[in-house]
Protein backbone atom coordinates (compact mmCIF):
# COMPACT_ATOMS: atom_id res chain seq x y z
CA UNK A 1 0.00 0.00 0.00
CA UNK A 2 1.38 3.56 -0.90
CA UNK A 3 1.84 5.83 1.91
CA UNK A 4 1.23 9.75 0.98
CA UNK A 5 3.29 12.18 2.81
CA UNK A 6 0.81 13.99 5.01
CA UNK A 7 0.78 17.44 4.43
CA UNK A 8 0.47 19.95 7.93
CA UNK A 9 -1.29 22.75 7.78
CA UNK A 10 -2.10 25.30 10.61
CA UNK A 11 -5.84 23.55 11.06
CA UNK A 12 -4.58 20.04 11.33
CA UNK A 13 -3.12 17.16 9.58
CA UNK A 14 -5.36 16.11 6.95
CA UNK A 15 -7.41 13.13 7.49
CA UNK A 16 -9.48 12.30 4.45
CA UNK A 17 -9.16 13.99 0.93
CA UNK A 18 -11.76 13.76 -1.45
CA UNK A 19 -10.99 14.10 -4.84
CA UNK A 20 -13.40 14.83 -8.08
CA UNK A 21 -15.87 12.10 -6.23
CA UNK A 22 -18.93 10.99 -8.72
CA UNK A 23 -21.64 8.51 -7.76
CA UNK A 24 -24.60 7.57 -10.17
CA UNK A 25 -27.68 5.49 -9.31
CA UNK A 26 -28.64 3.79 -12.92
CA UNK A 27 -28.91 7.21 -14.72
CA UNK A 28 -29.35 9.25 -12.06
CA UNK A 29 -26.46 11.56 -11.45
CA UNK A 30 -25.95 12.13 -6.98
CA UNK A 31 -22.67 12.82 -7.02
CA UNK A 32 -21.17 15.67 -9.21
CA UNK A 33 -17.46 15.86 -8.80
CA UNK A 34 -17.00 16.76 -4.76
CA UNK A 35 -13.55 17.81 -3.79
CA UNK A 36 -13.29 18.06 -0.18
CA UNK A 37 -10.60 17.81 2.33
CA UNK A 38 -11.23 17.34 6.20
CA UNK A 39 -8.73 17.83 8.42
CA UNK A 40 -8.29 15.64 11.75
CA UNK A 41 -9.99 17.32 14.63
CA UNK A 42 -12.11 19.14 12.50
CA UNK A 43 -16.04 19.12 13.03
CA UNK A 44 -18.01 19.27 9.57
CA UNK A 45 -21.44 19.50 9.31
CA UNK A 46 -23.24 18.55 5.91
CA UNK A 47 -26.45 20.45 5.43
CA UNK A 48 -28.98 20.62 2.56
CA UNK A 49 -32.43 19.29 0.95
CA UNK A 50 -33.45 16.28 0.79
CA UNK A 51 -32.20 14.09 -2.82
CA UNK A 52 -29.08 16.86 -2.48
CA UNK A 53 -26.75 13.92 -2.15
CA UNK A 54 -25.48 14.41 1.51
CA UNK A 55 -26.06 11.15 2.82
CA UNK A 56 -24.33 9.28 -0.52
CA UNK A 57 -21.67 11.53 -0.20
CA UNK A 58 -20.95 10.31 3.64
CA UNK A 59 -21.51 6.74 2.54
CA UNK A 60 -19.22 6.80 -0.24
CA UNK A 61 -16.14 8.15 2.60
CA UNK A 62 -16.01 4.78 3.73
CA UNK A 63 -17.11 2.91 0.47
CA UNK A 64 -20.28 1.76 1.68
CA UNK A 65 -21.25 3.68 -1.76
CA UNK A 66 -18.95 2.44 -4.01
CA UNK A 67 -17.88 6.21 -6.00
CA UNK A 68 -18.39 5.63 -9.66
CA UNK A 69 -16.00 8.01 -10.21
CA UNK A 70 -12.62 10.10 -8.28
CA UNK A 71 -10.49 9.28 -5.14
CA UNK A 72 -10.88 9.20 -1.35
CA UNK A 73 -7.48 9.35 0.49
CA UNK A 74 -8.06 8.49 3.82
CA UNK A 75 -4.55 9.05 6.26
CA UNK A 76 -2.75 8.85 3.06
CA UNK A 77 -3.81 6.10 0.85
CA UNK A 78 -6.47 6.13 -1.61
CA UNK A 79 -9.26 3.66 -0.74
CA UNK A 80 -10.85 3.69 -3.84
CA UNK A 81 -8.24 1.40 -5.25
CA UNK A 82 -9.00 -1.97 -6.13
CA UNK A 83 -5.84 -3.43 -4.18
CA UNK A 84 -6.98 -1.43 -0.71
CA UNK A 85 -8.31 -3.44 1.91
CA UNK A 86 -10.96 -1.50 2.73
CA UNK A 87 -11.86 -3.78 5.92
CA UNK A 88 -8.63 -2.54 7.47
CA UNK A 89 -9.96 1.57 6.95
CA UNK A 90 -13.56 1.17 7.76
CA UNK A 91 -11.75 0.09 11.17
CA UNK A 92 -10.40 3.57 11.95
CA UNK A 93 -14.10 4.98 10.22
CA UNK A 94 -16.91 4.68 12.89
CA UNK A 95 -20.16 5.03 11.20
CA UNK A 96 -23.81 5.97 12.79
CA UNK A 97 -26.99 5.27 10.67
CA UNK A 98 -30.03 7.02 10.90
CA UNK A 99 -31.76 3.91 11.76
CA UNK A 100 -29.67 2.98 14.71
CA UNK A 101 -28.74 -0.56 13.16
CA UNK A 102 -27.68 -2.09 16.18
CA UNK A 103 -27.55 -5.90 16.66
CA UNK A 104 -31.13 -7.34 17.74
CA UNK A 105 -29.37 -10.96 18.18
CA UNK A 106 -27.07 -9.46 20.79
CA UNK A 107 -26.81 -7.81 24.13
CA UNK A 108 -26.08 -4.12 24.24
CA UNK A 109 -22.92 -5.35 25.70
CA UNK A 110 -21.90 -7.70 23.18
CA UNK A 111 -23.14 -5.13 20.33
CA UNK A 112 -19.89 -3.08 21.63
CA UNK A 113 -17.58 -5.74 22.04
CA UNK A 114 -18.34 -8.00 18.93
CA UNK A 115 -16.21 -6.18 16.40
CA UNK A 116 -12.89 -5.06 18.38
CA UNK A 117 -12.70 -9.10 19.79
CA UNK A 118 -13.53 -10.38 16.25
CA UNK A 119 -11.27 -8.52 14.85
CA UNK A 120 -8.47 -9.10 17.53
CA UNK A 121 -8.30 -5.50 18.24
CA UNK A 122 -8.90 -6.40 21.76
CA UNK A 123 -9.33 -9.60 24.00
CA UNK A 124 -12.62 -10.47 25.41
CA UNK A 125 -12.42 -8.91 29.00
CA UNK A 126 -10.33 -5.42 27.74
CA UNK A 127 -13.48 -5.24 25.33
CA UNK A 128 -15.90 -5.78 28.46
CA UNK A 129 -13.88 -3.40 30.45
CA UNK A 130 -13.95 -0.44 27.55
CA UNK A 131 -17.46 -1.19 26.98
CA UNK A 132 -18.33 -0.80 30.79
CA UNK A 133 -16.58 2.42 30.02
CA UNK A 134 -18.30 3.61 26.95
CA UNK A 135 -21.37 2.58 28.37
CA UNK A 136 -21.32 4.82 31.49
CA UNK A 137 -20.45 7.37 29.70
CA UNK A 138 -23.83 7.28 27.47
CA UNK A 139 -25.75 6.43 30.65
CA UNK A 140 -26.47 3.15 29.20
CA UNK A 141 -24.58 1.31 31.80
CA UNK A 142 -27.18 -0.56 33.61
CA UNK A 143 -28.63 -2.04 30.22
CA UNK A 144 -25.18 -3.85 29.14
CA UNK A 145 -26.77 -7.32 29.48
CA UNK A 146 -30.48 -6.17 28.16
CA UNK A 147 -31.44 -6.64 24.23
CA UNK A 148 -31.57 -3.97 22.44
CA UNK A 149 -35.46 -4.31 22.19
CA UNK A 150 -35.73 -3.34 25.57
CA UNK A 151 -34.19 0.13 24.72
CA UNK A 152 -35.85 3.43 23.39
CA UNK A 153 -34.56 4.87 19.96
CA UNK A 154 -32.75 7.14 21.86
CA UNK A 155 -30.47 4.87 23.97
CA UNK A 156 -30.19 2.59 20.60
CA UNK A 157 -28.99 6.11 18.86
CA UNK A 158 -26.54 5.93 22.24
CA UNK A 159 -25.64 2.18 22.19
CA UNK A 160 -25.02 2.88 18.48
CA UNK A 161 -22.61 5.74 18.67
CA UNK A 162 -20.51 3.41 21.23
CA UNK A 163 -20.40 0.49 19.34
CA UNK A 164 -18.65 2.71 16.64
CA UNK A 165 -16.76 4.29 19.26
CA UNK A 166 -15.42 0.54 20.35
CA UNK A 167 -13.44 0.32 17.40
CA UNK A 168 -11.23 3.34 18.48
CA UNK A 169 -11.85 5.39 15.31
CA UNK A 170 -10.02 7.87 13.97
CA UNK A 171 -13.11 9.89 12.36
CA UNK A 172 -16.95 9.19 12.75
CA UNK A 173 -19.17 9.62 10.18
CA UNK A 174 -22.92 10.12 11.26
CA UNK A 175 -25.39 9.74 8.74
CA UNK A 176 -28.92 11.98 9.99
CA UNK A 177 -28.48 10.55 13.78
CA UNK A 178 -31.78 12.16 14.42
CA UNK A 179 -33.93 11.87 12.38
CA UNK A 180 -35.46 8.70 13.09
CA UNK A 181 -36.07 9.85 16.94
CA UNK A 182 -38.81 11.02 18.46
CA UNK A 183 -38.66 14.68 19.41
CA UNK A 184 -37.98 14.00 23.03
CA UNK A 185 -35.25 12.05 22.53
CA UNK A 186 -33.38 13.86 19.74
CA UNK A 187 -31.24 16.15 22.84
CA UNK A 188 -29.82 12.78 24.33
CA UNK A 189 -28.47 11.77 21.52
CA UNK A 190 -26.80 15.44 20.47
CA UNK A 191 -25.63 16.24 23.77
CA UNK A 192 -23.42 12.36 23.30
CA UNK A 193 -22.24 13.86 20.35
CA UNK A 194 -21.44 17.46 21.46
CA UNK A 195 -19.38 15.63 24.43
CA UNK A 196 -17.71 13.34 21.49
CA UNK A 197 -16.97 16.45 19.65
CA UNK A 198 -15.11 17.76 22.89
CA UNK A 199 -12.17 15.22 23.06
CA UNK A 200 -11.41 16.47 19.55
CA UNK A 201 -13.18 13.29 17.72
CA UNK A 202 -12.70 14.59 13.69
CA UNK A 203 -16.51 14.22 12.89
CA UNK A 204 -18.82 14.73 9.75
CA UNK A 205 -22.02 14.72 10.41
CA UNK A 206 -25.09 14.84 7.88
CA UNK A 207 -28.02 16.62 9.88
CA UNK A 208 -31.45 18.57 9.42
CA UNK A 209 -30.75 20.16 12.84
CA UNK A 210 -29.47 23.60 11.99
CA UNK A 211 -29.19 24.74 15.54
CA UNK A 212 -26.69 21.71 16.13
CA UNK A 213 -24.78 22.08 12.98
CA UNK A 214 -24.63 25.61 13.81
CA UNK A 215 -23.55 25.34 17.72
CA UNK A 216 -20.78 22.41 16.91
CA UNK A 217 -19.61 22.50 13.88
CA UNK A 218 -16.12 24.08 12.44
CA UNK A 219 -17.20 24.02 8.73
CA UNK A 220 -20.76 23.12 7.44
CA UNK A 221 -21.19 22.43 3.79
CA UNK A 222 -24.57 23.53 1.80
CA UNK A 223 -24.81 20.49 -0.58
CA UNK A 224 -27.89 20.61 -3.17
CA UNK A 225 -28.13 18.69 -6.80
CA UNK A 226 -24.79 16.61 -6.45
CA UNK A 227 -22.35 19.25 -5.58
CA UNK A 228 -21.11 21.45 -2.75
CA UNK A 229 -22.96 24.69 -3.70
CA UNK A 230 -21.22 26.35 -0.50
CA UNK A 231 -19.06 26.14 2.61
CA UNK A 232 -18.21 27.94 5.16
CA UNK A 233 -17.72 28.26 8.69
CA UNK A 234 -21.21 28.10 10.82
CA UNK A 235 -21.10 32.32 11.05
CA UNK A 236 -20.34 32.50 7.35
CA UNK A 237 -22.88 29.90 5.81
CA UNK A 238 -25.80 30.88 8.16
CA UNK A 239 -25.43 34.66 8.87
CA UNK A 240 -24.22 35.67 5.33
CA UNK A 241 -24.91 33.14 2.84
CA UNK A 242 -23.58 33.63 -0.87
CA UNK A 243 -25.55 31.77 -3.09
CA UNK A 244 -29.06 31.77 -3.50
CA UNK A 245 -29.73 28.72 -3.24
CA UNK A 246 -28.87 28.40 0.31
CA UNK A 247 -30.48 31.66 1.67
CA UNK A 248 -33.32 30.49 -0.36
CA UNK A 249 -32.93 26.65 2.14
CA UNK A 250 -32.15 28.46 5.18
CA UNK A 251 -35.19 30.57 4.56
CA UNK A 252 -37.62 27.84 4.12
CA UNK A 253 -35.77 25.71 7.45
CA UNK A 254 -36.56 26.42 11.16
CA UNK A 255 -33.82 26.56 13.31
CA UNK B 1 -66.65 -50.91 8.56
CA UNK B 2 -65.73 -49.45 12.27
CA UNK B 3 -65.30 -53.20 12.97
CA UNK B 4 -63.10 -53.41 9.51
CA UNK B 5 -61.27 -50.46 10.86
CA UNK B 6 -60.07 -52.41 13.93
CA UNK B 7 -59.96 -56.08 12.32
CA UNK B 8 -57.42 -54.43 9.74
CA UNK B 9 -55.26 -52.29 12.47
CA UNK B 10 -55.34 -55.38 14.95
CA UNK B 11 -53.90 -57.63 12.38
CA UNK B 12 -51.70 -55.22 10.62
CA UNK B 13 -50.30 -52.43 13.00
CA UNK B 14 -46.75 -53.47 12.86
CA UNK B 15 -47.13 -53.61 9.21
CA UNK B 16 -48.84 -49.66 9.51
CA UNK B 17 -45.86 -48.13 11.94
CA UNK B 18 -43.21 -50.03 9.73
CA UNK B 19 -44.18 -48.21 6.88
CA UNK B 20 -44.70 -44.76 9.22
CA UNK B 21 -41.19 -45.59 10.05
CA UNK B 22 -39.72 -45.74 6.84
CA UNK B 23 -41.77 -42.48 5.96
CA UNK B 24 -40.31 -40.41 8.73
CA UNK B 25 -37.02 -41.95 7.99
CA UNK B 26 -37.10 -41.02 4.35
CA UNK B 27 -38.39 -37.77 5.13
CA UNK B 28 -35.68 -36.55 7.53
CA UNK B 29 -32.73 -37.76 5.40
CA UNK B 30 -34.92 -36.36 2.69
CA UNK B 31 -34.98 -32.54 4.42
CA UNK B 32 -31.50 -32.84 6.23
CA UNK B 33 -29.51 -33.81 2.91
CA UNK B 34 -31.64 -31.24 1.22
CA UNK B 35 -30.86 -28.53 3.99
CA UNK B 36 -27.14 -29.25 3.01
CA UNK B 37 -27.55 -29.25 -0.62
CA UNK B 38 -30.20 -26.31 -0.36
CA UNK B 39 -27.88 -24.05 1.60
CA UNK B 40 -24.70 -24.50 -0.90
CA UNK B 41 -27.77 -23.90 -3.70
CA UNK B 42 -28.23 -20.53 -2.05
CA UNK B 43 -24.93 -19.53 -1.30
CA UNK B 44 -24.66 -20.22 -5.59
CA UNK B 45 -27.75 -17.95 -5.97
CA UNK B 46 -26.14 -15.10 -3.84
CA UNK B 47 -23.10 -15.25 -5.77
CA UNK B 48 -21.39 -12.25 -6.35
CA UNK B 49 -19.18 -13.89 -9.13
CA UNK B 50 -19.87 -11.84 -12.12
CA UNK B 51 -17.88 -12.51 -15.47
CA UNK B 52 -18.87 -9.31 -17.44
CA UNK B 53 -22.42 -8.97 -17.17
CA UNK B 54 -22.88 -12.83 -16.84
CA UNK B 55 -23.61 -14.40 -13.22
CA UNK B 56 -22.86 -17.89 -14.09
CA UNK B 57 -23.44 -19.36 -10.60
CA UNK B 58 -26.81 -17.43 -9.75
CA UNK B 59 -27.59 -18.75 -13.75
CA UNK B 60 -27.21 -22.04 -12.85
CA UNK B 61 -28.70 -22.14 -9.78
CA UNK B 62 -31.53 -20.25 -10.61
CA UNK B 63 -32.03 -22.48 -13.69
CA UNK B 64 -32.09 -25.81 -11.50
CA UNK B 65 -34.28 -24.38 -8.80
CA UNK B 66 -37.29 -23.16 -11.56
CA UNK B 67 -36.75 -26.90 -13.30
CA UNK B 68 -37.29 -28.71 -9.75
CA UNK B 69 -40.21 -25.75 -9.19
CA UNK B 70 -41.68 -26.42 -12.98
CA UNK B 71 -42.11 -29.75 -13.26
CA UNK B 72 -44.05 -32.41 -11.09
CA UNK B 73 -42.28 -34.29 -8.20
CA UNK B 74 -43.75 -37.35 -9.84
CA UNK B 75 -41.94 -36.90 -12.98
CA UNK B 76 -38.66 -35.96 -10.95
CA UNK B 77 -38.88 -39.34 -9.68
CA UNK B 78 -39.47 -41.33 -12.34
CA UNK B 79 -36.99 -39.73 -13.72
CA UNK B 80 -34.23 -40.98 -10.96
CA UNK B 81 -35.86 -44.37 -10.66
CA UNK B 82 -34.85 -44.83 -14.33
CA UNK B 83 -31.83 -42.83 -14.85
CA UNK B 84 -29.95 -42.89 -11.67
CA UNK B 85 -29.27 -47.19 -12.19
CA UNK B 86 -28.02 -46.01 -15.63
CA UNK B 87 -25.72 -43.31 -14.59
CA UNK B 88 -24.31 -45.03 -11.51
CA UNK B 89 -24.79 -48.74 -12.79
CA UNK B 90 -21.46 -49.78 -10.44
CA UNK B 91 -23.62 -48.83 -7.28
CA UNK B 92 -26.12 -50.86 -8.17
CA UNK B 93 -28.71 -48.09 -6.19
CA UNK B 94 -31.68 -49.79 -4.83
CA UNK B 95 -35.53 -48.34 -5.91
CA UNK B 96 -35.58 -46.54 -2.26
CA UNK B 97 -32.10 -45.06 -2.72
CA UNK B 98 -33.64 -43.54 -6.11
CA UNK B 99 -36.35 -42.32 -4.87
CA UNK B 100 -34.59 -41.03 -2.16
CA UNK B 101 -31.93 -38.99 -4.33
CA UNK B 102 -35.21 -37.26 -6.49
CA UNK B 103 -36.85 -36.11 -3.05
CA UNK B 104 -33.38 -34.28 -1.98
CA UNK B 105 -32.49 -32.52 -5.44
CA UNK B 106 -36.57 -31.82 -4.99
CA UNK B 107 -36.49 -30.78 -1.41
CA UNK B 108 -32.82 -29.04 -1.78
CA UNK B 109 -34.61 -26.11 -4.34
CA UNK B 110 -37.42 -25.55 -1.91
CA UNK B 111 -34.87 -25.17 1.17
CA UNK B 112 -32.39 -22.72 -0.77
CA UNK B 113 -35.42 -20.77 -1.55
CA UNK B 114 -36.17 -20.87 2.40
CA UNK B 115 -32.80 -19.74 2.86
CA UNK B 116 -32.55 -17.53 0.65
CA UNK B 117 -36.09 -15.20 1.75
CA UNK B 118 -34.38 -16.14 5.49
CA UNK B 119 -31.45 -13.79 4.52
CA UNK B 120 -32.84 -11.79 2.58
CA UNK B 121 -35.33 -10.73 4.66
CA UNK B 122 -32.91 -9.43 7.32
CA UNK B 123 -32.14 -5.53 7.36
CA UNK B 124 -29.86 -4.30 4.71
CA UNK B 125 -28.99 -1.78 7.56
CA UNK B 126 -27.60 -4.86 9.89
CA UNK B 127 -25.15 -5.85 6.64
CA UNK B 128 -24.01 -2.11 6.72
CA UNK B 129 -23.46 -1.86 9.96
CA UNK B 130 -21.31 -4.67 10.43
CA UNK B 131 -19.08 -3.54 7.78
CA UNK B 132 -19.18 -0.55 8.70
CA UNK B 133 -16.77 -1.64 11.56
CA UNK B 134 -14.92 -3.67 9.48
CA UNK B 135 -16.19 -6.81 9.58
CA UNK B 136 -15.09 -9.08 6.08
CA UNK B 137 -18.33 -10.07 3.84
CA UNK B 138 -18.03 -13.62 5.56
CA UNK B 139 -17.84 -12.20 8.92
CA UNK B 140 -20.59 -10.36 8.60
CA UNK B 141 -22.42 -13.15 7.19
CA UNK B 142 -21.67 -15.31 10.28
CA UNK B 143 -21.66 -13.09 13.32
CA UNK B 144 -24.52 -10.78 12.23
CA UNK B 145 -26.65 -11.85 9.39
CA UNK B 146 -26.75 -15.96 9.44
CA UNK B 147 -27.87 -15.76 13.56
CA UNK B 148 -30.84 -13.89 12.68
CA UNK B 149 -31.79 -15.42 9.64
CA UNK B 150 -32.09 -18.53 11.39
CA UNK B 151 -34.97 -17.40 12.93
CA UNK B 152 -36.91 -16.67 9.89
CA UNK B 153 -35.71 -20.01 8.25
CA UNK B 154 -36.04 -22.55 11.22
CA UNK B 155 -39.86 -22.62 10.97
CA UNK B 156 -39.89 -22.84 7.66
CA UNK B 157 -37.29 -25.92 7.67
CA UNK B 158 -39.98 -27.56 10.07
CA UNK B 159 -42.67 -26.79 7.91
CA UNK B 160 -40.70 -28.55 4.56
CA UNK B 161 -40.19 -31.40 6.68
CA UNK B 162 -44.18 -31.12 7.23
CA UNK B 163 -44.79 -31.14 4.04
CA UNK B 164 -42.35 -33.91 2.70
CA UNK B 165 -43.91 -36.30 5.08
CA UNK B 166 -46.82 -35.95 2.54
CA UNK B 167 -44.67 -35.83 -0.57
CA UNK B 168 -43.16 -39.02 0.11
CA UNK B 169 -46.04 -41.19 -0.16
CA UNK B 170 -45.99 -40.23 -4.04
CA UNK B 171 -42.67 -43.13 -4.04
CA UNK B 172 -45.02 -45.63 -2.90
CA UNK B 173 -45.38 -45.36 -6.93
CA UNK B 174 -42.03 -47.42 -6.67
CA UNK B 175 -43.33 -50.04 -4.19
CA UNK B 176 -40.40 -48.55 -1.48
CA UNK B 177 -42.18 -49.68 1.61
CA UNK B 178 -43.21 -46.36 3.20
CA UNK B 179 -46.80 -45.89 4.59
CA UNK B 180 -48.34 -45.63 1.41
CA UNK B 181 -46.69 -48.87 0.37
CA UNK B 182 -48.21 -50.58 3.18
CA UNK B 183 -52.12 -49.24 2.55
CA UNK B 184 -51.47 -50.85 -1.61
CA UNK B 185 -49.91 -53.90 0.24
CA UNK B 186 -52.74 -54.86 2.71
CA UNK B 187 -55.81 -53.03 0.20
CA UNK B 188 -54.23 -55.71 -2.45
CA UNK B 189 -54.00 -58.57 0.46
CA UNK B 190 -57.52 -57.93 2.26
CA UNK B 191 -59.37 -56.53 -0.88
CA UNK B 192 -60.47 -53.87 0.77
CA UNK B 193 -59.53 -50.03 -0.30
CA UNK B 194 -61.70 -47.67 1.99
CA UNK B 195 -60.72 -49.21 5.47
CA UNK B 196 -56.71 -49.37 5.63
CA UNK B 197 -56.71 -46.12 3.67
CA UNK B 198 -58.90 -44.61 6.43
CA UNK B 199 -56.30 -45.54 9.04
CA UNK B 200 -53.07 -44.33 6.85
CA UNK B 201 -54.89 -41.21 6.42
CA UNK B 202 -55.33 -40.67 10.62
CA UNK B 203 -51.62 -41.76 10.64
CA UNK B 204 -50.96 -39.27 8.13
CA UNK B 205 -52.45 -36.73 10.33
CA UNK B 206 -51.60 -37.04 13.53
CA UNK B 207 -48.23 -36.87 12.71
CA UNK B 208 -48.42 -33.82 10.54
CA UNK B 209 -50.86 -32.04 12.82
CA UNK B 210 -48.15 -32.55 16.00
CA UNK B 211 -45.27 -31.20 14.23
CA UNK B 212 -47.40 -28.25 12.86
CA UNK B 213 -48.37 -27.55 15.94
CA UNK B 214 -44.89 -27.79 17.63
CA UNK B 215 -43.54 -25.39 14.69
CA UNK B 216 -46.01 -23.05 15.40
CA UNK B 217 -45.45 -23.26 19.63
CA UNK B 218 -41.76 -22.84 18.13
CA UNK B 219 -42.27 -19.77 16.19
CA UNK B 220 -43.98 -18.14 19.14
CA UNK B 221 -41.08 -19.29 21.67
CA UNK B 222 -38.51 -17.39 19.30
CA UNK B 223 -40.61 -14.43 18.65
CA UNK B 224 -40.98 -13.99 22.26
CA UNK B 225 -37.47 -14.45 23.11
CA UNK B 226 -35.06 -11.43 22.41
CA UNK B 227 -35.84 -10.19 18.91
Amino acid sequence: MEIKTNKKTEAGEELIRVEGLEKKFGSLQVLKGIDQVIRKGEVVSVIGPSGGGKSTFLRCLNLLEVPDGGSIFFEGVDITRKDVDINLHRQKMGMVFQHFNVFPNMTVGENVTMAPVLLGKKTKEEAREMAKELLNRVGLLDKIDAYPQKLSGGQKQRLAIVRALAMEPDVMLFDEPTSALDPEMVGEVLNVIKELVKTGMTTVIVTHEMGFAKEVSDRVLFMDGGVIAEEGTPEELFEHPKSERTKEFLGKVLY
Amino acid sequence: MIENLIRVWDKYWILFLQGLGITLLLSLITVVAGCILGFLLSLLRMSKLRIFHFRPLNTIAGIYVEVIRGTPILLQLYFFYFMLPEMIPFLNPSKLVCCTFALCLNSAAYVSEVIRAGIQAVDKGQTEAARSLGLNQKQTMMHVVLPQAVKNILPALCNEFVTMIKETSLASTFFVGELMTVYRTISGALFLTIEPLIIVGIIYFIVTFTLSKGVLYMEKRMAASAA
